[in-house]
Order: structure tokens, then sequence, then C-alpha cells
């Protein structure tokens, strides 16, 4: 079962987003409002520690666990698509109250009207699909 | 033990973690982005008949779906195991804020005036919670990620798109906050 240490991982996320209540309305409502650290010493956290560690991977070019070199791939270069791209998603953050991962978490704790949301992200994700070629990247 | 466990976790914790799961699944071959499942998932489905978009090896991502299917267990075992049931602990002043709007003060970890069944059938919060939605699967889509993808992984590789999109996260979550949210409550 090669699959399962990606469940784990998966558990290990829906459980620190949980504790850390990342996945409620409400400090998502709070971080927009910059009426309390918490969300920013998440983030900032993660960010800091993410990019030491990228840093070092890069350094030493450190391999995988089936020694495959760790490549990290450059973000296409542009304003438009990143710029609103970015503020639809924003938008959408704020009224939810959950970006993507937190919205699956959310099941979890049986708030089942976050299937809405999702079946919400889902059509987005296909609208954005038929739509993609007619818009600036 | 279980007890500290039960209490809501600092910030420093998640962070952590956050950073460790970023780095596990580089070990482990993959990168951290949650919200290319969306994609994923309307593949699976059958939209890359009709879509190019969507034309692609989805079997190839799923591990990111096993991945997905761990956070949701995940939510599970913190709601039935590791919870103290006390509600989110977040400032006086954003519970004073959204008291003006309508929206009273946590209960659980998400707002009755949305999330509550009642509440999510009636008109308003039907909307709120599908336009949302929406506009998350549109917008990180054209932006190539989310939180994760981006304000995690890409600016930990010190990604200029992924800060533009980051601001852009920002802007259209200010614009809910203070125009948008005041309109619809």
């Amino acid at each position: 079962m090669k699959g399962i240490k990606f469940i784990i991982a998966g558990i290990l996320f829906g459980i620190v987003m949980s504790k850390s209540e990342a996945i409620s309305w409400f400090r998502i409502q709070e971080m927009f409002r910059f009426q309390d650290f918490h969300m920013y010493g998440i983030i900032g956290t993660a960010v800091a520690l993410g990019t030491l560690a990228t840093f070092l991977i890069k350094k030493f070019k450190l391999r995988d666990y089936q020694g495959n070199p760790i490549v990290f791939t450059p973000k296409e270069k542009s304003v438009s698509r990143y710029l609103i791209g970015g503020t639809i998603f924003g938008l959408g953050w704020a009224l939810t109250g959950a970006c993507p991962g937190p919205m699956f978490v959310n099941i979890g704790f049986s708030y089942w009207a976050i299937f809405i949301a999702i079946a919400g992200a889902l059509a987005g994700t296909y609208a954005y699909g038929v739509v993609r070629d007619r818009l600036p990247h | 033990m279980l007890e500290l466990l039960r209490q809501p976790w600092p910030w420093y914790t998640s962070g952590i973690v956050i950073a460790f799961i970023m780095v596990l699944l580089l070990f482990f071959g993959k990168s951290f982005g949650f919200s290319s499942n969306l994609r994923t998932i309307c593949s699976a489905c059958g939209a890359g008949k009709t879509v190019k978009f969507f034309d692609f090896d989805w079997r190839s991502q799923t591990w990111n779906l096993l991945f997905l299917v761990g956070a949701i267990i995940g939510g599970f075992i913190a709601s039935e195991f590791l919870s103290n049931g006390e509600a989110v602990q977040i400032s006086e002043a954003t519970i004073r804020d959204l008291q003006q709007l309508g929206i009273s003060s946590p209960d659980g970890m998400q707002p009755e005036e949305i999330f509550s069944l009642s509440a999510a059938f009636s008109l308003k919060g039907f909307l709120i919670l599908l336009l949302g939605g929406f506009a998350i699967g549109f917008g990180s889509r054209y932006a190539g990620g989310c939180t994760s993808g981006h304000a995690i992984s890409g600016i930990s590789n010190l990604q200029l798109p992924s800060l533009i999109a980051v601001i852009g996260f920002f802007i259209g979550g200010l614009i809910t906050t203070f125009v948008l949210l005041p309109l619809i409550f």
C-alpha cells in the first residue's frame, strides 16, 4: 500500500488545521480584519521554516526517498493571472471562511453545509477550464 | 497529555507542522498544493471528454486525492477525539465587529448564521457558500494555486508570482470583508 503515507500526511494536515482553528470562518474574518496575530503566526512560521527547508534542499541537492532529485518548478511569469485569479480566490476565501484544504477538513467536523461550497468550487474549477483560453494570463 | 492535546494548539505548532508536511511531500517526490485536487476530481468525473483543460492523466494525481481523504479523516479525529468542545477563541474586536453584522459570537468552529443547515438552505446562506466556493475554485485555478501552493510552497521558493497571488488573495478578502459582507448581512 504505497498510498498510505499520503493518507497519513493528510491526517496530520487535517488535525493540525483543526486544532489551530485555521478551518474556522471566524479565524479567517479575524485575519482579514487584522485583529489578531494568530493566522499570520501560522502562515509566517510555515513560510519561514519552508523557506529555510527549500534553501537547504537546493543547497545540498537533496533527493527524495526514491533517489530522484527534488525539483522546484518555477511559476510562469505573469502579473494578470496571479492578481486577478488571486483576487477572485480571496473573495471566496473570506465568504466561505475556508480555502480548499480546510473545506474538506470541515467535512470531518460534520459541517455538512460545506458540501455546498465544495460543489461551488468544483463548478468554479470546471468553469475556469471552459473559459480558460479567453482569459488574460 | 490528552487534555493538553484537546485544547486549541498555539499558532506556532501549526506553522511548524505545515512546513513539515510541505517538506514531507517533497521527500515523497510530490509538491504541496491542495486546490489541484479540484481539477483532478473534475477530470475523474469525465470533464476531460468535453474540456481540454481536464484531459490529462488524473490517476497520476491519486496521491493528492489520498491526501484529501486523509484531511477529512484528520478533521474527524480532531472533532471526535481531540476536541474539548470550546468555541473558537477569536479576539473581542472581531466578535464586536461581527455582532454588528448580526453574526453571533462563536459557539463552535463555524458561525450558525452560515453553516447551520437551516441557514445553509436559506437563499442567503446557500448563495454565500455556493458563490464563495465557485470563486475559490475559479480563482485558485486561474491563479494556479491556493494558500498551500502559493502562500506556503511558492513563497518558500521565493516565487514572485506567488507573492502577487497572495496580494490578490488579500485584495479579494478585504473586498468581501469590508464591502460585500456588510451588504449581505
